[in-house]
């Protein structure tokens, strides 16, 4: 396969993106859309600059639910995951187990994290979104941890190893491009979880709250400004963690070599 | 001086034992005296990886006694007396080349100094000195196989396993990584037993080539390479060279026959 | 290689799958009788399972018809949408991803915002979708499709770029048309990614679902009744759980329905390590 040039790769996605503003913008002027089944990017853009303070008001409630949740979640299942780790039987009859709860649609629990702490407690939404991460984690956790070359293994027993020197030194690193994986996963999972949590009830200066809202009242300028910065706080996490990988796995470049 | 191996009827069944299902190595005697070079050859199924692992206690062996240096396998490899090299390379891709060939030193407890300066001199044997800093990824096959002889070399065991370790590389490679095999055993005086299922290679690196057969995996022939050294390219075309590559491959076909 | 690997070998135990499955899920509702003893938990908190297992069969409201029907009525209705917007999904995105394997410059036009749909929460924009479709029944599948769509259009495109090149140049030397290594070789080998990609979609797509009855005010689903009964909580907690229990069924179901035919479909297709 040949490797496209920089501006081979780039310049095609931002044509795209400017063709499609554009297109949009006039579409919406010369079929003269109403405004509430779609506003023009610049509608949109000016509501974006309006109303920013308020928005990033909420943003910050809904962003501080989704990073703490995420830490405790991921946190839970990554702990979960190196201590089942050594029990090859348990483990193995668990995973089917896990794997089904997790294809359960956990925010549908968010009613009841609301009845237990408050709609407009933080502890609700954390605990959901700790909820919907700490399965995904776990389970990519113990694959890495397990998913190790056998001959690995052999290696270490042929210098007798601990299994603690298994563990450190072949199956933790093991994991890692997992725990990545896992993490980019649990981070987009994160920002769900908060946001869709809070369309079950939260604070008024949430985002979930505010883009049902908006939408409710026919502000959807208002709303789409506020989707738009959802997608962007997401794209920060999942950037957020792409680096951090950059950095802990170097080795792992082998996936970017491609 | 104690043999280095000693096997004694060693057996090894597969499955339980009331309902077994191969029988992997039947009634294998034999003994291997240090500096020796002792290449275990026969068909793919006739157990020579079985046997080198029984000799490194990664396996167990059914029945029977394995001795390494006059200790049972099992103290031999908690004393950690010997090296192994699998026919991949098995190099930790999170570590680089001299973090690999160190990881024995680490789990062995060396200090930090003395294990990098034992890493470096084990890649200047291999000649790879120049790639310390390299990740396993960014080198050849042929290179990588060299960072796993040189990481088995790395803690000096007297004993060096060796499970086809050449056989996924090309014949050029094979051919110089053979040449460049005898020197490190030349330079190191270590034990080697050498999987293979190539003649001109046992015949090439050997002092003597057990010649293994199938179902059940036993030793069918021992045959002793009286080539003299140093051997070198010119040793391939030696007329007693040839005649041993068809003593090998004659002694492989009685063995396939004696079955039937 | 001809030996087993793992060192010592132990005989390992097999327990049979449903003994397995009675097994754990009695650990758990044990787990959650502990829980809710030792912490001193209320009703209101955590109820008893029984209450929850006796609130199926109780009439949802005054001479109603028991909760059970209710909620296998409205399980029914969202997986409905559910499915229906799986199955468009899915079609859209194979048939997407297998253009997107084809052309080059559409691939790097378009992908990399696939890529990033699948880092930004799309569900936030569930309301507008709802405020489309003029809060119809079909904001249902639409959303359903739309979570469906993203992976199962990446792992298409994925998995048709996952044969050997070695075996593409194997059908060039036959003078293969291109619909032929699709059909005969991009397509069986794209197979197992895309099958990951549909167990993702299949909880997704029931999490759509639910998610677009709730801004659309549809009453009759999942989404619906777990509104309905989350506003009667302290009354009756057990209906909640009941109805939550009744949406993570669905879940599972469809999972496991996706994991069933995945099995059969790629029974003879042997997954290299």
């Amino acid at each position: 396969m040949t490797h496209p040039s920089r501006f081979q790769r780039y310049a095609p996605p931002v044509v795209v993106f400017f063709a499609v503003i554009i297109l949009w913008e006039v579409l919406v002027d010369v079929l003269n859309i109403q405004r509430f089944l779609l506003p023009a990017p610049s509608v949109i853009a000016e509501a974006f600059f309006r109303t920013f303070s308020v928005i990033m008001n909420s943003a910050a409630y809904t962003i501080r639910s989704a990073v703490i949740g995420f830490l405790v979640g991921a946190g839970a299942g990554m702990l979960v995951a190196l201590a089942t780790a050594r029990w090859t039987t348990m483990r193995e009859g668990l995973m089917p187990f896990a794997i089904a709860l997790n294809s359960v649609p956990i925010i549908a629990f968010a009613p009841i994290m609301n009845n237990w702490f408050g709609s407009t407690n933080p502890m609700s939404k954390i605990m959901i979104v700790a909820i919907i991460t700490f399965f995904p984690m776990m389970i990519n956790m113990v694959r890495g941890l397990t998913l190790v070359e056998p001959a690995k293994i052999e290696l270490m027993r042929s210098y007798a190893t601990t299994p603690l020197e298994v563990l450190t030194k072949v199956r933790i690193p093991n994991s890692l491009p997992y725990l990545f994986n896992a993490l980019k996963v649990c981070s987009t999972l994160a920002l769900i979880g908060a946001i869709v949590g809070e369309y079950f009830g939260g604070p008024r200066e949430s985002l979930g709250v505010y883009i049902l809202q908006e939408a409710q009242l026919f502000r959807f300028d208002n709303a789409w400004a506020a989707i738009i910065i959802s997608a962007l706080l997401g794209i920060a996490f999942y950037l957020i963690i792409l680096a951090a990988e950059r950095i802990a796995i170097p080795w792992h470049a082998s996936v970017d070599r491609r | 001086m104690p043999p280095v191996v000693s096997l004694k009827n060693v057996n090894k069944i597969f499955g339980p034992a009331e309902r077994p299902t191969t029988i992997a190595l039947k009634d294998i005697n034999l003994e291997i005296q240090p500096r020796e070079f002792i290449s275990l050859i026969g068909p793919s199924g006739c157990g020579k990886s079985t046997l080198l692992r029984t000799i490194g206690d990664l396996i167990e062996a059914s029945s029977g006694e394995v001795m390494v240096n006059g200790k049972p396998a099992r103290q031999a490899r908690i004393n950690r007396e010997y090296g192994m090299v699998f026919q991949a390379p098995v190099l930790f891709e999170w570590r680089t080349v001299l973090k690999n060939v160190e990881l024995p030193l680490e789990v062995m407890g060396v200090p930090k100094a003395e294990r990098t300066r034992r890493g470096r001199e084990m890649l200047r044997l291999v000649e790879l000195q120049n790639f310390e800093r390299h990740y396993p990824w960014q080198l050849s096959g042929g290179m990588q196989q060299r960072v796993a002889i040189a990481r088995a070399l790395a803690f000096r065991p007297e004993l060096l396993l060796m499970d086809e370790p050449f056989g996924a590389l090309d014949e050029i490679t094979r051919e110089r990584m053979n040449a460049e095999l005898l020197r490190i055993w030349h330079e190191t005086q270590t034990t080697v037993v050498f999987v293979t299922h190539s003649i001109p290679e046992a015949v090439f690196l050997s002092t003597r080539v057990a010649v293994m057969s199938a179902r059940p995996g036993r030793i069918s022939d021992i045959i002793t390479i009286d080539l003299p050294y140093p051997r070198n390219v010119e040793t391939r075309e030696h007329p007693r060279f040839f005649e041993l590559v068809t003593m090998v491959r004659e002694a492989l076909r009685k063995g396939e026959e004696m079955k039937e | 290689m001809e030996v087993a690997l793992s060192a010592p070998t132990r005989p390992i135990r097999r327990v049979p799958p449903t003994l397995a499955v009675i097994l754990v899920i009695a650990a758990l509702a044990v787990t959650w009788e502990l829980i809710k003893l030792v912490f001193n938990l209320d009703k209101r908190t955590l109820p008893h399972l029984w209450e929850i297992a006796d609130a199926f069969v109780q009439p949802s409201r005054r001479n109603g018809p028991p909760l059970i029907s209710v909620l296998l009525e409205a399980a029914l209705y969202t997986l409905r949408g559910a499915l229906l917007g799986f199955f468009i999904g899915a079609a859209l995105g194979f048939v997407l991803g297998t253009i997107f394997a084809h052309f080059p410059l559409l691939e790097r036009s378009l992908v990399p915002y696939v890529v990033a749909s699948q880092t930004v929460p799309i569900l936030a924009i569930a309301p507008m979708v709802v405020i489309w479709l003029r809060g119809s029944w079909w904001s249902v599948p639409v959303i359903a499709a739309y979570l469906t769509f993203f992976p199962v259009t990446i792992n298409t495109l994925r998995g048709m770029r996952s044969p050997d090149p070695r075996a593409v140049e194997l059908m060039h030397s036959y003078a293969a048309s291109t619909w032929q290594t699709l059909w005969k070789l991009r397509f069986p080998s794209a197979l197992p990614a895309i099958f990951t990609a549909l167990k993702i979609a299949a909880t997704a797509s029931v999490v759509g679902a639910i998610i677009a009855e709730l801004p659309s005010g549809i009453q009759q689903g999942l989404g619906g009744a777990i509104l309905n009964f989350n506003q009667y909580y302290i009354t009756g907690p057990e209906r909640l759980w009941a109805a939550i229990f009744m949406a993570a069924l669905v879940g599972i179901l469809l999972f496991v329905a996706v994991s069933l035919i995945e099995r059969i479909v790629l029974r003879n297709i042997v997954r290299a390590a």
